[in-house]
């Protein structure tokens, strides 16, 4: 089967999941996302550059985002593209235009990249099996399946504080089954050759046979976290307490929220990253969260850098 | 019309029999094996040489999609692709719209096909008025109707009650109940296997047990009841197992399994082929050797296409909105020979299941080619090679995960009650 995110010569078509991505290209956007960064350590990126001068990008939102939208937006107009944002909230089986027709009048309207966001698995490799050969999509989230830019951000956060990922013990902590971050972290991770991941959840928030995905299981915050170097954090949506898979916040909170405690048993240099958006006192202790080992503004203004990396890679347009 | 059928190698399972000999109709019916009877004047002659002769196709599961959802397929269409797949007996499930749950619908249904001049059509009605399983439908008149047997389709009957009460008026008169095995509540919003593809791809997944705890049961109120149950698309090992052992304890109970699942795993799953969105969801590597054992061994009686045309546009959805379904009667019989071919299995062996098992499931006798029995007939080319398009199908839907696939096996002539249905053009 062919790779659907890579052209004949194996060059990036698509950005669909970090699975099946070539260690060479995944590096290849970190390191141009680093040239974005007019000084790596304090993050200020660089003003704009007109890579993307004279290509419509459209952010095609069927799920709502704030972050993710806005940095998408922010990278795409740093590159001098034309922007245009539609946010189309609800999903494609509700009364109106399928999915692929709004693809289609897009098309029509001369895109050049788009930017998709949808709730349902597989919505974005339909999407780049459908568009014509000149147009390229980014994943920026489909159901539980993907969310590339922002595993490539987080490996991008890695390996700034930690240099290496050949030495690294990271520990991915909470709703794993419902999250498209935790599958493209792991698959990040593991391409990227980080010898330990691990993934820490009640069983109820764990998809059957995680750990054929190349991670180790753990059930318990103490053992999960001893001696890791990096904490990913994951959201925890209310609704998961209605499908009878948690009982309450505050349990979860007790057992697996990641407190100053919990994170002692981690490394003493170890970082701590959120994708965004927290739920203080729920999945995170607001001292861990503003704490010393919490990089997660950095994050933030890494992922710009990062998108305009992807984006401008996609344009094949070299610096 | 008299026709003698020379030249070919005629296959009958049921009669044991795979020889080169000739077949002799008269009036409908087989006249003769091997030799003409006497004074037997033929007005055609099909000469199959090179071809094999076996007794007509007989399916489980064709979606007709009449009445209510003519946009999916019409049965002008899908008994036109049954035909060319020489199916010469089918059984349609009652989930059309309105569901067949009534005497006039089932009669209307029968009556348009019989115009037809194609396959005989045999309906499964619904047991629960609606499918809705609360209250009981007319079993007795619907029999009388034309149907053969009860089932949900994939209704859910969560009402155990309702179940038990259901199975026990169906074995008051000898009626057959036709179940699915899922549990609504685990299978609830899932797409795939709950499995290692489900997991990658991050789809709602639907676990073996809503299969097992399901079949557990229906086993037991086949017990309890009497009834004569009939386990449709079996799909996983656990499943099997379950099968075999109720059937070694005795208990009246048969079994199929979709074509689909016998080649096919969750793994074709790949970049979420919506093609592969089938139900029940094709299971693990493991599931699907389970399930060639158990074809074997003879826990799986028959296999069935679970022909489900789909339109196009409900195809052209993300994985968990598409449509689930496949169109299947035109690929049963090369699906077929693959199979055998892959366990090296004689073709005997391997139309059986297609054949006299199933007829034995409808209660018909029927899939043999015994004289005086109907001349339901398919001939075909075994080596013959094509390859599935959306142009080489007659089927309304074009949808199947062996699209774009060379397939060998291809039907020639498809006779029903003596009459030529179908021959083929290439």
């Amino acid at each position: 089967m062919n790779n659907p995110q890579l052209n004949r010569h194996g060059e990036l078509q698509h950005l669909l999941t970090t699975e099946g991505l070539p260690v060479s290209i995944m590096l290849d956007i970190l390191d141009r996302a680093s040239t974005f960064l007019d000084d790596a350590e304090s993050g200020r990126e660089i003003r704009k550059v007109p890579l993307l001068h004279g290509k419509s990008v459209f952010n095609i939102f069927f799920e709502n985002s704030t972050r993710t939208r806005t940095t998408f937006e922010i990278a795409a107009k740093r590159l001098s593209a034309d922007v245009v944002n539609l946010n189309i909230g609800s999903s494609s089986t509700s009364k109106g235009e399928t999915l692929l027709d709004t693809v289609d009048n897009l098309c029509a309207m001369h895109a050049d990249m788009f930017v998709v966001r949808h709730s349902q698995s597989g919505a974005a490799h339909l999407i780049a099996r459908h568009v014509a050969p000149e147009i390229h999509v980014i994943n920026a989230g489909d159901g539980r399946h993907a969310h590339p830019t922002q595993a490539l951000l987080d490996m991008f956060t890695i390996r700034h504080y930690k240099k290496e990922f050949h030495n690294l013990r990271v520990a991915i902590v909470g709703d794993v089954l419902h999250s498209r971050v935790a599958r493209s972290q792991i698959h990040a991770l593991t391409t990227l050759g980080v010898p330990e991941v691990r993934v820490i959840a009640p069983k109820t928030l764990l998809p059957t046979a995680v750990e054929n995905l190349g991670v180790q299981v753990y059930h318990d915050m103490a053992l999960g976290l001893k001696d890791v170097d990096v904490v990913l954090m994951l959201r925890l949506q209310n609704e998961r307490m209605q499908g009878a898979l948690l009982p309450s916040g505050q349990e979860y909170f007790k057992n697996y929220g990641l407190t100053e405690e919990k994170l002692s048993f981690a490394r003493s240099d170890a970082i701590v990253m959120h994708p965004g958006p927290m739920n203080r006192g729920i999945e995170i202790d607001s001292c861990v969260a503003d704490g010393s080992q919490s990089v997660i503004l950095s994050q933030v203004t890494f992922g710009i850098a990062v998108r305009m990396a992807v984006m401008s890679i996609l344009a094949g347009k070299n610096r | 019309m008299n026709i003698h059928v020379k030249n070919g190698r005629l296959i009958d399972p049921g009669n044991d029999i795979d020889a080169l000999l000739d077949v002799f109709i008269a009036d409908g019916r087989i006249a003769a094996i091997g030799k003409a009877p006497a004074g037997f004047v033929a007005e055609e002659v099909i000469d199959a040489a090179g071809l094999i002769v076996a007794p007509g196709l007989i399916e489980l599961a064709a979606r007709l999609r009449e009445p209510g959802f003519e946009y999916m397929a019409t049965l002008e269409s899908e008994m036109d692709a049954a035909v060319a797949g020489g199916i010469t007996s089918l059984a349609c499930p009652p989930d059309t719209d309105p569901p067949l749950d009534e005497p006039g619908l089932v009669e209307m249904l029968k009556h348009r096909a019989k115009n037809l001049h194609q396959a005989k059509l045999y309906p499964v009605a619904a047991l629960t008025a609606a499918l809705r399983g609360k209250e009981l439908t007319e079993m007795a008149e619907l029999v009388e109707a034309g149907c053969i047997a009860f089932s949900q389709a994939d209704e859910p009957l969560t009402d155990t009650r309702v179940l038990y009460r259901a199975m026990q008026y169906a074995a008051t008169f000898g009626f057959s109940v036709w179940l699915r095995p899922q549990d609504s509540f685990l299978a609830k919003d899932g797409v795939a296997h709950d499995g290692e593809v489900a997991t990658r791809c991050g789809l709602p997944a639907i676990p073996v047990c809503a299969e097992t705890i399901a079949l557990a049961t229906m086993l037991s109120l086949a017990r309890e009841t009497g009834a004569k149950l009939h386990v449709c698309r079996v799909s996983s090992a656990a499943g099997v197992d379950m099968v075999r052992e109720a059937k070694r304890q005795g208990l009246y109970v048969t079994c199929d399994v979709s074509i689909n699942h016998v080649h096919l795993s969750e793994m074709d799953i790949g970049y979420f082929d919506p093609n592969c969105r089938l139900n029940p969801p094709l299971r693990s590597l493991r599931d699907r050797a389970a399930l060639r054992a158990g074809l074997l061994d003879g826990t799986i009686d028959a296999i069935c296409t679970n022909h489900a045309p789909v339109d196009e546009d409900a195809k052209q959805l993300p994985f968990a909105e598409a449509e689930s379904g496949a169109t299947g009667v035109e690929l049963l019989l090369p699906l077929l020979l693959k199979w055998a071919q892959q366990e090296k299995i004689s073709l005997s062996d391997a139309l059986a299941r297609v054949t006299m098992h199933p007829a034995r499931v409808l209660g018909l006798d029927a899939g043999h080619l015994s004289a005086g029995a109907a001349a339901d007939i398919c001939i075909f080319d075994a080596e013959a090679c094509w390859r599935v398009e959306p142009s080489t199908l007659k089927s309304q839907g074009k949808n199947t995960p062996f699209i774009g696939q060379e397939i060998q096996g291809r039907v020639r002539y498809t006779l029903v009650e003596g009459h030529i249905v179908y021959q083929s053009q290439d």
